[in-house]
């Protein structure tokens, strides 16, 4: 890597720290939310990025995560901590099982993006009817600030725990890359049939990326659920962070370990941006997003990792 | 002792019969040829030999097991490799790191598959291009990294699909040796090819597939000779030019 | 309980919206047999067309059957303008990218409508929704009838103008052989976007039969075109015939589930069946292989 790349990156990590140790509430806030939504496009970007399977639904893994784990918590007792390593297992279990489904259907790009898109629609549908998830009202935790409930009086202390979920999952990711596991998913992404003739079990190494990619993305869900505390169905299974999550990836740079977390950040600052400047009117900053969207795909494939990596050869051209 | 057996294989694609009924055996540490003309069922007959292709009738033997249904990947793992004849390169991936996929199926370890990967760039004459993208290359680097990717699983059967059309004359006198000396290793080789002269070359035994069947078989000269071939599939033109080279 | 005169209602009334389904999916499945996309911005357009019709009746006075042929011209229009210079030039011709720009666009135009109109539900005014026509012992819904004759007509209009018109056949050797079609002198990009701009006119004509029965919020688009995917996938994606079967069934489907089970999971159930479909027999119940 670049020291000018290293560098930026030290600066941003320490920008975040600064402002989770001594920013005010609103800017805490806003970089938790960030920050969660960068871990489940970090889970998106390992399943679509590294292996090629373009998914519209990691809302099923995320609301997973969230449920379990608040459904335990509140109406079993179970502790946080244990309830989210149990929101995890259950978004592997989730990802393993659609796709197994799905792959062993032999589905791939948009029917595997609609498929999916279908699961996590069934479980919002199912979410708000059954009894057990609070219906359409939703559940609420009982707040109760201890370290041993995964509740924190100070903002400042979960942001870190969030951001060292992150960190931990883009040091997973950049190792994974160099694995021969990440060889395998880069792999089955360029071309099936080759990777199969070398000896790769497609359908295994793609419910790898799916188990990996669902556990990640359920993480995101059980931290949300612990710095909210309340849960309804169309937050948890909700299109929105299925969009989120594709949307930093694509933003951020696809396949690149840090385009999910700079994709979240740029993509987040963005939307609060638009609502000082346009006000509240909802919806604006999704139109924006949805642009930028296609803005991205049309000129920037490798998103602003790509653009960043450009500039940094354009100024040091290589002999 | 054979390491392969293709035993009454038969496969139908709706109403066309593109294989029917071909045997054909390949032993230890010979260079098999198979050739036929256009259409013949010879590379559906290595999709069904490598498992891509499931069999309508018949029974692949390898290593004395049948392994008519095995998936492909496991054929691989056995030792059992291909190249496409239209080439599947990864074409986001760089040289080095398509032939260490291959690599890994051995090699556990980064540095291992990647050393494995470069060693064999070299031998088949990539060594130049190691860093470049698999799609910047031409159609003869391209045919090449087939046969490094391929090489790369360490084979005892080493399926090749024409690696040698394409390619003008001085590409295939680079190539001819590579494939002798993965023959002196040890490697079993299958091998479809159209370059009479490199059948002539390098193969101790041939087999003629036409029209889906097996039409004859035996060494390349007396395939040159035989009627029935000369019938299907060279023409009397063809025919001379070979015994000339004979 | 259920008398065989309440099954038999809610299973007309089921193939009266199962047409406009249908139109919906047709649109949908003209643009995928000859693109080989799936436009993802289909149900957002579907909604802009709703309020479009909207628009035209409440704010502008014209009734709802004569804002359907200019607003269809319209929608052609921008539909060709949309795959013309917005789709085609930023997916270059790519999978993965003409999901992310389809995914784009549908975020952007939902939006973009909620930004306008809120989340309010909004209808027509009047009382079309209760004239209703008597039928041996079924009370039909009037303007579900016109809907179901028009889509029919339309969809056998499109079926026309695919086979007899200079433009028909130009679509479907496009949709056959690109490669051939285009060094037969044929513009596959204007081609591209003729059947794009068809597909968005077959939503401004579904839009105008659907709102004087139905509602129009920005996010009604989505329900609709998980439908028509169901549709799709289930009559063979790119099959006209396909999605006039498939829609008619899916309206039947929906109707007799929302009966026996209730509206909610009626919905789920349509999911449930897409999901089903795709698993089990990914290229349709009528469609051949791709
Ligand atoms: N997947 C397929 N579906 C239908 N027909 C096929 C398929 N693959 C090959 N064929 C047909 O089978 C015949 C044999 O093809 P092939 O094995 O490629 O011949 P060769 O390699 O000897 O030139 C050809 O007529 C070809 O069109
Ligand atoms: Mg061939």
């Amino acid at each position: 890597m670049k020291i000018s790349s290293v560098i930026a990156m030290a600066a941003v990590l320490l920008a975040l720290v600064g402002v989770a140790l001594f920013g005010p509430n609103t800017a805490i806030n806003f970089l938790v939310t960030a920050l969660i939504v960068a871990l489940a496009a970090q889970g998106w970007n390992l399943l679509g990025g590294y292996c090629g399977q373009f998914s519209f639904g990691h809302a099923a893994f995320f609301g997973t995560g969230a449920y379990v784990t608040a459904i335990l918590q509140s109406r079993y007792g179970v502790n946080a901590w244990i309830g989210c390593g149990c929101g995890i297992l259950a978004g592997a279990a989730i990802g393993t099982l659609i796709g197994w489904l799905s792959f062993r259907a032999g589905l791939r790009g948009s029917y595997f993006a609609l498929i999916t898109l279908a699961f996590a629609e069934v479980l919002r549908i199912a979410a708000n009817a059954a009894p057990i998830t609070g219906g359409g009202t939703g559940l609420l935790l009982k707040l109760d600030m201890r370290a041993a409930n995964f509740q924190f009086a100070s903002r400042g202390t979960f942001c870190l725990i969030v951001l060292a979920c992150v960190l931990a999952v883009l040091a997973l990711t950049t190792w994974i890359a160099r694995t021969k596991r990440g060889a395998e998913f880069a792999a089955v992404r360029e071309n099936e049939d080759a990777a199969r003739a070398l000896g790769i079990d497609v359908l295994v190494t793609k419910l790898r990326a799916m188990a990996l990619s669902g556990a990640i993305t359920a993480a995101a869900g059980c931290l949300y659920t612990q710095y909210f505390l309340y849960l309804d169905s169309n937050i948890a299974y909700g299109s929105w962070i299925s969009v989120e999550s594709l949307l930093a990836v694509i933003v951020g740079g696809i396949a690149t370990p840090a385009g999910p977390i700079i994709g979240a950040l740029a993509l987040h600052a963005l939307g609060e941006a638009t609502r000082l400047l346009a006000g509240r009117i909802t919806g604006i900053d999704l139109v924006l997003f949805g642009l930028i969207l296609v803005a991205a795909t049309a000129f920037a494939p490798k998103g602003l990792a790509g653009l960043w990596n450009a500039a940094q050869s354009r100024r040091s051209p290589r002999a | 002792m054979t390491l392969l057996h293709v035993e009454g294989i038969t496969k139908q694609f709706g109403g066309l019969r593109a294989v029917d009924n071909a045997s054909l055996s390949v032993p230890p540490g010979t260079i098999t040829g198979l050739i036929g003309p256009n259409g013949a069922g010879k590379t559906t007959l290595f999709g069904v030999i490598s498992g891509f292709i499931p069999p309508t009738a018949g029974r692949i033997v390898y290593n004395g097991a049948d392994i008519t249904a095995h998936p492909p990947h496991r054929r691989a793992r056995s030792g059992i490799a291909r190249t496409f004849q239209i080439v599947q390169p990864f074409a986001g991936l760089s040289v080095v790191e398509n032939i260490a996929v291959g690599a890994y199926l051995r090699h556990a370890k980064r540095a291992d598959a990647t050393r494995v990967a470069s060693d064999i760039a070299h031998r088949v004459g990539l060594g130049a291009m190691l860093h470049q993208p698999a799609s910047a290359l031409t159609v003869a680097g391209r045919k090449r990294l087939e046969l490094a990717r391929a090489l790369a699983t360490a084979p005892r059967l080493l399926l090749l699909d024409e690696v040698l059309a394409g390619l003008n004359p001085s590409e295939i006198r680079d190539i001819i040796p590579i494939i002798q000396a993965i023959r002196a290793e040890g490697v079993t080789i299958l091998m479809i090819e159209h370059v009479m002269q490199a059948v002539m070359n390098l193969c101790e035994h041939v087999y003629v597939l036409s029209q889906g069947r097996m039409i004859a078989e035996g060494t390349p000269q007396a395939i040159c000779t035989d009627e029935q071939v000369i019938e299907a599939y060279l023409g009397h033109g063809a025919a001379g030019q070979m015994q000339a080279h004979a | 309980m259920y008398t065989p005169a309440i099954v038999a209602e809610a299973m007309v009334n089921g193939l009266l919206t199962g047409a406009v389904y249908a139109l919906v999916a047709l649109g949908l499945t003209l643009v995928y047999g000859v693109l080989h996309i799936i436009n993802f911005a289909h149900g957002a357009l579907l909604t802009c067309a709703m309020f479009a019709v909207w628009a035209a009746s409440e704010l502008l006075g014209i009734n709802v059957y004569l804002a359907i042929p200019p607003l269809a011209l319209i929608f052609l229009a921008l539909g060709y303008a949309l795959q013309r210079f917005v789709i085609g030039p930023a997916s270059r011709g790519d999978d993965a990218n003409t999901l992310l720009v389809t995914l784009g666009l549908s975020i952007a135009i939902e939006n973009a409508l909620l930004a306008a109109f809120k989340s309010d539900t909004r209808t027509l005014s009047g009382d079309a929704a209760f004239d209703v026509v008597e039928l041996g012992p079924m009370l039909l819904s009037r303007p579900r009838l016109i809907g179901f004759a028009v889509a029919l007509v339309v969809a056998l209009l499109l079926w026309a103008l695919l086979r007899r018109t200079d433009s028909g056949k130009a679509i479907r050797a496009v949709a056959r052989e690109k490669m051939g079609a285009s060094l037969m002198g044929i513009d596959v990009r204007h081609i591209y976007a003729l059947t794009f701009g068809i597909g968005c006119a077959c939503l401004a004509v579904a839009a105008g039969l659907l709102l004087p029965t139905f509602y129009v919020t920005p996010r009604v688009g989505q329900a609709f075109v998980l439908v028509a995917f169901t549709i799709v996938v289930l009559g063979g994606m790119g099959s006209v015939a396909g999605a006039l079967l498939g829609g008619l069934l899916i309206g039947v489907v929906e109707s007799l589930g929302g009966l026996l089970l209730g509206e909610s999971l009626g919905q789920a159930g349509i999911f449930v069946i897409f999901i089903l479909v795709l698993l089990l027999r990914p290229t349709g119940l009528f469609g051949a292989r791709a």
